[in-house]
């Protein structure tokens, strides 16, 4: 598979009390072209400042301060204002959680999308409403032609999430950016939009980030996964690799103690302690504090991502040799 | 006591909470928002009751009804054998200690300008429990204790906690008056899936050694197959299914339940979710279909469902509201091990 997005050492700094906090702290990323890449952690581990960067949306006083993000060689980070624009509008697309954060109430959805469709191609408003017409018959919105005249307080949580994922698709974008998609959803909505997602994937060829906290859907959707921590990705693998043989400490933990998993009666194995702020980040591996398999030198050095197996790396001193191997001299 | 040994901690009948919608100038009631319909529920004592559907399915609201925080218009609502329903404020008051709720989001349900210490004492005050405030103190610090949280920190503010610890702050409060249930209101819900683990231990450890009994009102599945002793399916109001957690999981009887479990994500690598989801949305509860109300999104619904509402079959398994149960089951009976009843009897 061809890379289609390649993101190296990408740092995103935020001013704290005592100098800047790394948000996000020097990540390497790749998606493929055609494949789902989702990148999981809790709430806080900075998965969507990370998209956010890639899309050189981050909110002020945030600022990338280091990295590149290539989409198909070319860096984004380097590229002008304005043609950024075009970049996000054409070839990256995105879904939040929340889909009424990113309509307009007041305008009906149809015309928002046709707005958008025109924005950035020259096409007559008929054409660009027909176009609308298809791609709500793509998203499964039923009566697309009445609902293209709806505002959105009119349409439920899925039928606006449908809506998103249209206005998304509006303009054939390569990269769809999803993140949190089906969180506020009930779970046989979610479903469908899962199923929906994984459909239009499919018969376009597209790939999708996939941000999100619940392991569940990462399993229903995704190909390959990254997975957060503080800042920083600990592990990445293929879906398989992730749930069967998950090698990172915190993987491992964020595994066991998902209730789905557990036997009914057993103690629920817990990750002791709790993620640490980013004002607490020390300058050894960000996970110490709550590791079983935690030695000295991870409360000295950063563990790198390392490549343990043809594409599957880890960021983990036990696993580089622990405490007797080579990474204690 | 002089209750009986098999007697349940709180017995719910035919509980009924509707909301009136007034409109026009006069505000006349033209319709209600029929958020509870003729609910039946049993909770053991030291036992789990998970309360499980989609949102607006009604659950919250029979935590709430259960309590008097929302009024209800018609049911029992017997605990320990006395019906609160029936009860005057001040009687219900006495009540309320050995009844506690826990909610979702615990910044909402504790006072930000108040230390986290007065937080945990004020039931306690309202209820005399401890000599002074002194002996309320070290009640507080045994009790931040037992929630694992540090006793040393019961004079900061909420904000000073992380989202478990606050969660954990509202459970130390919820024990301080010593109840006999506690309603957890999507308790978990919020929390990361490290923290909600902690939190799951706590309560199981909580419910083991103090012998208090959870109505657990929740949309997540995964939590409810660890934690629940027996399940009732809600949807648009109603029960549609009860029973067993082993039984709901392993053999659900109503179509719902089955639409519930086969949209909830696997994470067994090997499977995913590949049969088409149920279709449609949860329609309102102020304008519910006719006959049972999910006959619109069933995939068996037949002719007879739009028009009537299934009768309530109970049987040793539990409880369901469907056609189709009530058609296959007597045959099912018949065929089956006359003496395996027994064990239910």
């Amino acid at each position: 598979m061809t890379a289609l997005l390649e993101v190296e050492g990408l740092t995103t700094e935020f001013p704290g009390a005592r100098g800047a906090l790394p948000i996000v702290d020097g990540n390497d990323l790749r998606v493929d072209r055609g494949e789902v890449l989702a990148l999981v952690g809790e709430s806080g581990c900075g998965k969507s400042m990370t998209a956010l960067s890639l899309m050189r949306l981050v909110p002020k006083p945030g600022r990338i301060v280091a990295g590149r993000v290539r989409l198909e060689g070319r860096d984004l980070l380097e590229l002008p204002v304005t043609e950024m624009r075009r970049v996000r509008g054409r070839r990256i697309a995105m879904i939040f959680q929340e889909p009424m954060t990113s309509l307009n109430p007041v305008v009906p959805v149809g015309d928002q999308i046709i707005e958008a469709i025109r924005l950035h191609e020259s096409t007559s408003r008929r054409e660009a409403r027909e176009r609308c017409r298809e791609l709500f018959v793509e998203v499964g919105i039923p009566a697309p032609e009445e609902r293209l005249d709806a505002y959105p307080h009119q349409l439920s949580g899925g039928l606006k999430q449908r809506v998103m994922i249209a206005m998304a698709l509006s303009t054939r974008p390569d990269l769809l950016i999803a993140d949190e998609p089906t969180t506020a959803l009930d779970v046989t909505i979610q479903a469908q939009i899962i199923r929906l997602l994984r459909d239009i994937q499919r018969d376009r060829g597209m790939s999708i980030l996939l941000i999100t906290h619940d392991l569940g859907i990462v399993n229903e959707l995704s190909d390959r996964v990254a997975v957060m921590y503080a800042g920083r990705i600990v592990e990445t693998g293929s879906r398989k690799q992730i749930f069967r043989e998950p090698v990172h400490p915190y993987t491992r933990g964020l595994l066991r103690s998902n209730p789905t998993l557990a036997q009914p009666g057993e103690r629920l194995p817990e990750i002791a302690g709790v993620v640490p702020s980013p004002e607490e980040w020390g300058k050894g591996c960000r996970f110490a504090t709550r590791c079983a398999d935690h030695f000295d030198l991870c409360d000295q050095e950063v563990p790198e991502l390392r490549e343990i197996a043809g594409d599957r790396r880890a960021a983990c001193h036990a696993i580089d040799g622990g405490p007797a191997g080579g990474g204690r001299s | 006591m002089s209750r009986s040994p098999g007697e349940p901690l709180l017995q719910v009948e035919g509980l009924r909470t509707w909301f009136p919608i007034k409109r026009g100038l006069l505000q006349r009631t033209t319709g209600h928002v029929q958020a509870v319909t003729d609910v039946d529920l049993e909770i053991a004592p030291a036992s789990t009751l998970a309360l499980v559907g989609e949102s607006g399915c009604g659950k919250t609201t029979v935590g709430r009804s259960i309590l008097r925080l929302t009024p209800a218009q018609a049911g029992r609502v017997s605990f320990e054998g006395v019906d609160l329903m029936k009860l005057s404020e001040a009687k219900l008051r006495g009540y309320r200690r050995h009844i506690q709720i826990i909610f979702q989001d615990p910044m909402a349900s504790l006072n930000p300008r108040m230390r986290v210490r007065d937080s945990v004492a004020e039931g306690m005050r309202s209820f005399g429990i401890g000599r002074d405030e002194a002996d309320r103190t070290e009640r507080v610090k045994a009790l931040f204790g037992k929630v694992q949280l540090d006793p040393g920190h019961i004079w900061r503010y909420p904000h000073e906690f992380s989202g478990g610890q606050r969660q954990r702050i509202c459970i130390a409060r919820a024990l301080a008056v010593e109840p006999r249930l506690i309603v957890c209101d999507e308790a978990v819900s919020a929390l990361d899936v490290s923290i909600q683990a902690q939190i799951l231990n706590l309560l199981s450890d909580l419910q083991r050694d103090l012998g208090i009994a959870y109505l657990f009102i929740t949309h997540d599945l995964g939590v409810v197959r660890y934690l629940a002793d027996r399940v009732a399916v809600m949807y648009l109001g109603r029960i549609v299914e009860a029973g067993t957690t082993e039984q709901i999981f392993s053999r659900p009887r109503h179509p719902y339940t089955r639409a519930l479990l086969a949209a909830a994500p696997s994470m067994d690598p090997d499977i995913r979710g590949e049969a088409p989801p149920v279709v449609g949305d949860v329609p309102s509860p102020s304008d519910p279909p006719s006959g049972c109300p999910f006959h619109p999104r069933c995939p068996e619904a037949m002719e007879q469902c739009e028009r009537e509402l299934p009768p309530v079959r109970q049987d040793a398994e539990g409880r369901v509201v469907c056609f189709l149960d009530s058609v296959v089951a007597p045959g099912a009976a018949e065929s089956a091990d006359p003496t395996g009843g027994e064990e239910f009897a």
